[in-house]
């Protein structure tokens, strides 16, 4: 089954009294298992794709199925149970909550998926060891490099074995070695775990990391290639 | 998400800004300490005041129909020449014996009071009662007050003993043979002739005649002796002669310069003089307040089963002293005030801070959303912060306003009630008050929910790509 399905997807912003449109008949399928990395120049409409993908936003045209199913026509209830099940979110900013520590930080999807605590423990210490950070888990963000953040982060995303995990930009906002450890533990981790990640980035190292590309431009896939490393 | 990771979660969120959280919690401090304070003090000047009448006239009166509104000034019209009966039937009343703690008979009586040694005369209101029964009245005190009631020394002294208010001893220049203080004409008194004629301030001529007459079959006056001309039943001018043993200040002026208190039996040998004796009242005291609806009842039952022949009506502690319930409502509109004035002041003040709140945590929301929270869990969890500040607040604000009460409770402050005629402790009641604290704090944490709402449900409302975009 293939976790993300777009068909003639259009998303159009409104700007005062100027409309945008950030996506325009957008069509694409993203294989099960692969590092899909989206590219493209600012404002081509990355970001937009990957909140559609995300279920994070609604499109106004087109069909959206992820993990099997057709999104735009569930509640906003329902959009978030399937995002606690089915999506980890990866962002630029590592958008981590400030007041929680990293093993709570990891720990925060399992309480909305309601997961049992010997359960939650077992997954959150897995993971604080899998992203290396089993001695910081009572580290506060604060205390945590930017670096320690993201794979904070990336261990946020997966801990509830979602099908599907999104990044957007995930190593803007880190150094070139810093983004290039993080790029090889997104890549560990989601060939050991067997999750898709779709990654929407300008870095070059992300972008020969990818099993996967997508090029978009002007709100149109422009060109998508398979790696032969797939 | 469960119960305690949301308190934990909100708990934190306070804690991350907690100068303006302090800040928050001082106003709601500040708010519910003066609630607590003024509701305390509120509560103990009604207290008082119902301790105080209900030791004196009852929690409930019988009366003849009409008496208390038209008869003040004609006790022989609406007498209750079975007074005797009745009281041995609620005595005996299965019902209202364990409620009752005293059934007592008075009289109510106006005229005269002369003391013709000095040759004043003053006009006075007097109760005739039972001394024993009343005293016993005196100790009531249900809501533990500072009480200024003392008995009456009546029981066990002669039957023409009389009590009189300290004003009333001052008019009637008693005050060296009763050491009544702040008294000008203690020497006049003592030097004063020993009577006078008609022209003045003194005594009607016929009231000088009538006592000459007593006069003259008596022992030579005491200092403390003086003469009390009433209307009998009949129409006819009665005297007694009676010997005042105290003078009582009874703390409301406008009384203590017109009280006189005696032996029923005198009262009513004044007024039926050997006719069929009869009261004006019948007053019941029960152990607490809060029995009066049921022994009401049980009483007006009695009443009409027994006595259906006897034109009665029942009186209550609020009807018989009109201004409890006028100092209840004003004191009653005052809280309200204040305490709306508070309200709003919290309101703006948490709705501003969790407003704050909100927009700096904007991204937080965002992620919170994107990784699965629902939207009511967004609103629940600002609502359990404001939940929180509630809690908090009203608890720092319970113990502040404990703290200041038993200050001012031990401060020994004291100040003169208008109309008064001596200084009464200024206490404040608030942790024997339950209803004052349950509904304050109750109030305070509503008003704090109420002020995060709106906050709470534009959080929940934000698209979650824009909150992510929200720098």
């Amino acid at each position: 089954m293939q976790p993300v399905s777009l068909r003639n997807v259009s998303k159009v912003y409104h700007l005062d009294a100027v409309e945008v449109a950030a996506l325009n008949a957008v069509s694409l399928d993203i294989e099960a298992g692969r590092f899909t990395v989206i590219s493209g120049p600012s404002g081509s409409g990355k970001t937009t794709l990957l909140n559609l993908i995300g279920c994070i936003d609604r499109p106004d045209r087109g069909e959206v199925v992820v993990a099997g199913q057709a999104v735009q026509a569930m509640t906003d209830d329902a959009l978030s149970d399937f995002r606690a099940r089915h999506i980890g979110f990866v962002f630029q900013n590592f958008n981590l909550l400030p007041v929680l520590s990293a093993y709570e930080n990891i720990e925060y999807p399992l309480l909305l998926g309601k997961v049992a605590p010997a359960e939650r423990r077992r997954r959150v210490r897995d993971l604080l060891d899998a992203v290396g950070l089993a001695e910081r888990g009572d580290s506060r963000p604060g205390q945590l490099s930017g670096g320690q953040r993201q794979r904070v982060a990336i261990a946020r995303a997966l801990v509830h074995a979602p099908a599907l995990v999104l990044a957007d930009e995930p190593t803007a906002n880190l150094d070139r070695q810093t983004g290039a450890s993080i790029i090889a533990l997104m890549r560990t981790l989601q060939q050991e775990r067997g999750v898709s990640i779709v990654v929407s980035s300008h870095d070059p190292q992300v972008q020969a990391a990818a099993d996967a590309s997508v090029f978009i431009r002007d709100g149109r896939i422009v060109a998508s290639k398979e790696e032969a490393a797939a | 998400m469960n119960a305690r990771a949301l308190l934990s979660l909100a708990l934190r969120n306070l804690l991350r800004n907690r100068r303006r959280s302090l800040a928050t919690l001082l106003a709601m401090v500040v708010g519910l300490t003066a609630i607590l304070l003024f509701g305390g003090y509120r509560a103990n000047i009604l207290y008082g005041m119902q301790t105080g009448f209900v030791q004196q006239s009852g929690h409930l009166q019988i009366q003849r129909r009409g008496y208390f509104l038209d008869g003040g000034d004609n006790p022989t019209a609406y007498g209750i020449a079975d007074y005797r009966k009745i009281i041995a039937a609620i005595r005996s009343d299965n019902t209202l014996a364990p409620l009752v703690v005293e059934a007592t008979p008075s009289l109510r009586l106006g005229g005269i009071a002369g003391n013709f040694t000095a040759g004043v005369s003053r006009s006075v209101m007097a109760i005739g009662l039972v001394p024993e029964e009343s005293n016993r009245m005196l100790a009531w005190n249900d809501y533990d007050m500072v009480s200024y009631a003392r008995p009456l020394p009546l029981a066990g002294a002669g039957a023409d003993a009389v009590v009189i208010g300290s004003g009333l001893a001052r008019k009637l220049q008693l005050c060296t043979v009763l050491a009544v203080p702040d008294c000008r004409q203690a020497s006049a008194a003592v030097d004063a002739p020993a009577t006078k004629n008609a022209t003045g301030a003194s005594a009607p001529e016929d009231v000088l005649a009538l006592s000459a007459l007593e006069k003259a079959q008596q022992p030579p006056a005491a200092q403390n002796r003086i003469e009390m001309l009433a209307a009998t039943a009949g129409g006819a001018p009665n005297v007694a002669s009676l010997v005042v043993i105290e003078a009582k200040n009874m703390g409301i002026k406008a009384i203590d310069d017109l009280y006189m208190a005696m032996n029923l039996s005198q009262a009513q040998k004044l007024i039926y003089g050997a006719g069929v004796p009869a009261v004006t009242a019948i007053a019941l005291q029960l152990r607490h307040t809060a029995q009066m609806p049921a022994a009401r009842a049980r009483l007006a039952a009695l009443l009409e089963s027994e006595f259906p022949g006897e034109p009665l009506e029942l009186l209550d502690f609020q009807t018989l002293n009109p201004m409890y319930g006028q100092t209840d409502q004003f004191m009653g509109s005052m809280f309200g005030f204040i305490a709306m004035l508070i309200g709003v002041i919290v309101l703006f003040t948490i709705g501003n801070t969790m407003s704050t709140a909100v927009m700096e945590r904007t991204t937080e929301i965002g992620t919170l959303r994107a990784i699965g929270l629902r939207r009511s869990g967004i609103r629940r969890l600002f609502m359990c912060e404001a939940l929180l500040l509630g809690a908090i607040g009203s608890a720092a604000g319970l113990v502040c306003a404990l703290g200041i009460a038993w200050l001012i409770n031990h401060s020994g402050w004291t100040w003169t009630p208008p109309g008064y005629s001596y200084a009464y402790l200024i206490l404040v009641r608030v942790g024997q008050n339950t209803p004052l604290l349950v509904g304050s704090i109750v109030g305070m944490i509503g008003v704090t929910m109420a002020s995060a709402w709106w906050p709470a449900r534009r959080a929940a409302k934000l698209e979650i790509v824009d909150a992510l975009r929200h720098a």
